[in-house]
């Protein structure tokens, strides 16, 4: 007989739980589910986290009359306090770090660490853009060699190098285009943009002046060429297409487009969001394209943080890259690499369009892409497209049959699964789809996009899921569409076990509230 | 390949429940002609972490990078100390690999951030509200200019002399292909900005007057003058920031009655990073937030009673409303919102208030050192934490011979305005908190030497 331990201590499981406990805990918080104020809840204004150091100050007569009346009313937290905060609504957020990402175009895939470390280097992060150039060589060696690699990969002749994300490419692009139908003489105000497109495709071409024309697609998914055809002209600027497109099908006629656009005095602008599909396999500039983005944030893996930074260099065809915007970086003739700024440009750029943006670009970005691509090497990238496609194929043909797949009949698709929300029971959407996948852990697929396509799922699962994780996610999406065509109520309420439940985004609309009001 | 977690056997398994014979046939849409055969010729292959990181370190180590030498750089991006924790912070995986918070329920981190972003900028600005960032201040001026016009139903703006030159060309870029009229003026050397020659300037057609504040020479313009008279003509002013931190010390630019605030965020906890990604602050009068470009955040409940937070008026947005945005901005500047903020948390009003004092304290120091360089004069009667000097000769030899003494002193004028030789021997120079009275000393030192 063993001494009773005299701490009280005994094993125990404690007892469970009766049906339906729900018991509310005085903190609010749920063990690991933590609430967290706002920091303005959390302390008054007046106080600050930061030491800085006590200096003998001088009378303030330089700034006599302009001096503010009462500092800003902001709280300051201290090193702890700043620490906590952010850890605990870190934890609100779903991320790539937690598992599959799968939005549809947007290309979430694994962000390698290299990339941060080397970012940090205090030769590229702690560097002024307006340093003379004589102490900044590595930095401009740096963006001429991933610019190189975007040539090459493209197949084009020059890059932008300055635009600061996908949307900002897009508008260099449409710029490079009206200015060389300027340059023509000519006046062309029309951009086509198929119906499938980005929103952001014919949001820029308004950004930039033109007016927009609407391309219907095909039975199956891509652009209507005959359409397309009788609808250029002399007025026609040029027209936007992604390619492969955001049904994720390569369009079979580019060529045949660009030809035609081409021949009728227009450019093509390729929407390279999708550049994951086909980067290291097929090079643009062998598709007859003029200009087109690349999201170093989507193919080359530079972070989304949450909404930015991006980065959209954009590479140009040999009628377009004359006009592409300051700064440009060029290779000399004896092999260095040079900025072209204002300074230089009536002799180097006469024709360039112009500056975007201060400065040169988000050099930030540039080095993680770099460092990217250099891991992966031009074998690397080639196998990451195949991957990418290969995993959004098992993706389709392991959900077919009990999702609608629109373009499915049709052949294999590239880089990502479209799924419509035929067959579902009726009153179940998307949504409810989306939101059920919450519950099981992942974070949903794009919804309600591509437009062509009534409650569309596009599911984009990247090279860099493996195969178990793949299966995991198959397994959940397979149970969901049972459950929603089954007429499952309790996904109709879903997500259950997310921070909140559905969120009151009309509330929000209708009366706004944007800042704090305490 | 270490990002790649697909083996061999996993590739022939699921091309076997695909029904492909091989990884090309999925490819079968390519036309042939444009098919590569093999990786992309000329190029390297796949390479190991630490033959990139040599590869890298070796370019890093050709620039001299700032905390290497007296610096003393600004217009338009400012070398400030970064507390250690924003960059532990924004670090974390949950913040540096989530996408645009699409689905609320699983990104209130993101969205509360964004909500407290959106409430520390609009009492840095003096604005009723501001947006959840745009790309950089200079994208975000223009974009202010644009929504003037919209407002305003005006397609002609007034800039002033002080605005920095790289937000100028940027707008005039765009106003070239919108039809919107810019009326732009050089900056002339003067102890003063040409507050006066901005007023004379507005009149019934103007949509908006451009003021920046402190502006490219480091002077302070008298925002409240300007504002009267731009609203005497029913015009907006636009207020443009490029130093946050001046703003601990000198009175909001919402508060001296401008109607659009922009700025450049990258002074607080973003870093230099040779010019991005930075961040563009945008803050305004409440009526035109449904004219605002970029995305907000607002508060709600969820099906629970719950506060929580969501992107909201999206009407104004691309991925609505199409070719009828207010902007077609999508992705913008997320994370460099989250380093400014968690910056901002550290510092509160109070610990800004101070910096902004020691900035000033500073750069008085600076300027009495440089005023006693032989042939030397300091330009601004006010300043913050930058002002211009007049130089002998022409400034931008002199940064490029101060350079070879591993002194960063400056940015010449003419560098930023290589057609306005009037303004050849203007020197831009800046002090922080990070300036020290040794980097000070070697500057003048320096100077005195490449000037005797």
């Amino acid at each position: 007989m063993n001494a009773p331990n005299p701490s009280g201590w005994r094993p125990a499981m404690g007892v469970a739980a009766p049906e339906g406990f729900e018991s509310p805990t005085v903190s609010g918080d749920r063990a690991l589910m933590l609430e967290e104020p706002l920091i303005f809840e959390l302390r008054e204004p007046g106080t600050t986290g930061v030491d800085i150091d006590d200096l003998e100050l001088e009378p303030l007569d330089t700034l006599a009359g302009f001096l503010r009346a009462e500092a800003p009313a902001l709280p300051g937290l201290t090193e702890p306090e700043t620490v906590r905060h952010y850890t605990r609504l870190s934890r609100q957020n779903y991320a790539i770090d937690l598992g599959p990402f799968p939005l549809g175009s947007c290309t979430m895939k694994h962000n390698p660490r290299l990339n941060e470390k080397l970012a940090r280097l205090p030769g590229f992060a702690d560097v002024h853009p307006l340093q003379p150039q004589q102490t900044v060589r590595g930095a401009l060696a740096a963006i001429n060699e991933l610019a190189v690699w975007l040539i090459e990969l493209t197949g084009m002749h020059g890059v932008a190098m300055s635009p600061k994300a996908g949307a900002h490419g897009e508008l260099c692009g449409l710029l490079c285009i009206k200015a060389a139908i300027e340059a023509r003489g000519e006046d062309r105000t029309v951009i086509l943009v198929p119906e499938s497109a980005h929103g952001t495709n014919p949001a820029t071409a308004a950004f930039a002046g033109f007016s927009v024309e609407s391309i219907p697609a095909t039975a199956d998914g891509r652009v209507d060429l005959a359409a397309l055809t009788a609808k250029l002209g002399p007025h026609v600027a040029g027209v936007m297409i992604t390619n492969p497109n955001t049904c994720g099908l390569f369009e079979r006629d580019m060529k045949a487009i660009s030809d035609a656009v081409h021949a009728a005095g227009g450019y093509v602008y390729c929407d390279g969001a999708n550049f994951n599909a086909i980067v290291g396999k097929v090079r643009p500039g062998d598709l007859g394209i003029d200009a087109m983005h690349i999201n170093l944030h989507k193919t080359f893996s530079t972070p989304h943080g949450g909404g930015g930074p991006g980065s959209g260099p954009v590479v140009l065809s040999e009628a377009l890259a004359p006009f592409g915007p300051l700064p440009w970086t060029a290779r000399m003739a004896d092999g260095t690499v040079r900025l072209i700024e204002e300074e230089d440009a009536a002799t180097e750029m006469p024709t360039s369009f112009g500056r975007m943006a201060a400065f040169h670009g988000q050099m930030g970005m540039f080095t993680r892409a770099l460092t990217y691509i250099l891991s992966h090497g031009a074998d690397g990238l080639r196998q990451v497209a195949e991957d990418a496609v290969l995993n959004a194929n098992y993706v389709l043909r392991s959900l077919d049959d009990v999702l609608d797949a629109p373009f499915g009949a049709a052949g294999p698709c590239m880089h990502e699964a479209l799924f419509s929300d035929a067959g579902l029971a009726e009153g179940f959407s998307t949504l409810d789809m989306a939101k059920g996948l919450i519950d099981e852990g992942f974070h949903p697929m794009t919804v309600y996009f591509p437009l062509v396509v009534h409650g569309a799922m596009l599911i984009e699962p990247t090279e860099t899921e493996s195969k178990a994780g793949l299966d995991r996610f198959i397994a959940s999406m397979r149970s969901l569409a049972e459950r929603a065509k089954a007429g499952d109520e309790t996904l109709k309420s879903a997500p259950h076990f997310a921070p909140r439940r559905r969120l009151d985004e009309t509330l929000a609309a209708r009366k706004p509230v944007l800042t704090w009001q305490g | 390949m270490r990002y790649l977690p697909l083996t061999s056997a996993d590739r022939a398994e699921m091309l076997g429940v695909i029904g492909a014979a091989s990884v090309d046939d999925l490819f079968a849409d390519v036309p042939a002609a444009a098919r590569l055969p093999g990786p992309v010729p000329g190029l390297p292959h796949h390479a190991s972490e630490m033959a990139v990181e040599r590869h890298m370190t070796a370019l890093a180590a050709q620039n001299l990078s700032a905390g290497a030498a007296p610096f003393f750089l600004g217009a338009g991006a400012y070398r400030h100390h970064v507390p250690a924790s924003v960059d532990h912070l924004i670090q974390r995986g949950e913040f540096l690999t989530a996408y645009t918070p699409y689905q609320p329920e699983i990104a209130q981190g993101t969205l509360q951030v964004l909500f407290e972003f959106q409430t520390q900028v609009a009492r840095l600005l003096g604005t009723d509200v501001a947006n959840a960032s745009m790309y950089d201040g200079s994208t975000a001026c223009w974009e202010a200019i644009a929504m003037a016009a919209r407002i305003t139903r005006r397609k002609r703006a007034v800039l002033s002399g002080g605005l920095h030159p790289h937000y100028v060309s940027t707008a005039a870029t765009m106003a070239r292909f919108t039809g919107d009229v810019l009326e732009t003026r050089a900056p002339v050397l003067d102890a003063v900005p040409d507050d006066d020659a901005v007023i004379a300037a507005i009149d019934a057609e103007t949509s908006c007057v451009v003021v920046q504040y402190p502006d490219i020479l480091g002077r302070i313009p008298d925002l409240a003058k300007i504002a009267a008279a731009a609203q005497a003509h029913g015009a907006l002013v636009i207020a443009v920031v490029t130093e946050p931190v001046a703003l601990g010390l000198i009175e909001a630019p919402g508060k001296l009655g401008a109607d659009i605030v922009v700025g450049e965020g990258q002074a607080l906890g973003v870093g230099l990073q040779f010019g991005g990604p930075y961040l563009g602050l945008f803050g305004c009068r409440e009526k035109y937030v449904r004219q605002m470009p970029g995305r907000l955040c607002g508060q709600t409940v969820d099906a629970t009673g719950k506060r929580g937070f969501v992107l909201t008026l999206s009407t104004r947005e691309q991925h609505i409303r199409r070719e009828k945005a207010t902007s077609n901005i999508c992705t913008n500047a997320g994370l460099c919102a989250l380093a400014f903020s968690i910056h901002m948390t550290l510092l509160g009003g109070a610990g800004l208030a101070k910096l902004a004092r020691v900035n000033h304290a500073r750069a008085q120091q600076l300027a009495a050192r440089l005023a006693a360089v032989p042939g030397v004069t300091v330009l601004n009667r006010a300043y913050f934490n930058e002002f211009t000097v007049i130089l002998p000769r022409d400034a931008r030899d002199v940064v490029r011979e101060l350079a070879d003494r591993r002194v960063l002193g400056g940015v010449s004028l003419g560098r930023l305005y290589p057609q306005e030789t009037a303004l050849a021997n203007g020197l831009l120079v800046t002090a922080t908190e990070l300036t020290s009275p040794e980097d000070i000393e070697a500057f003048g030192t320096a100077l005195e030497g490449v000037l005797a």
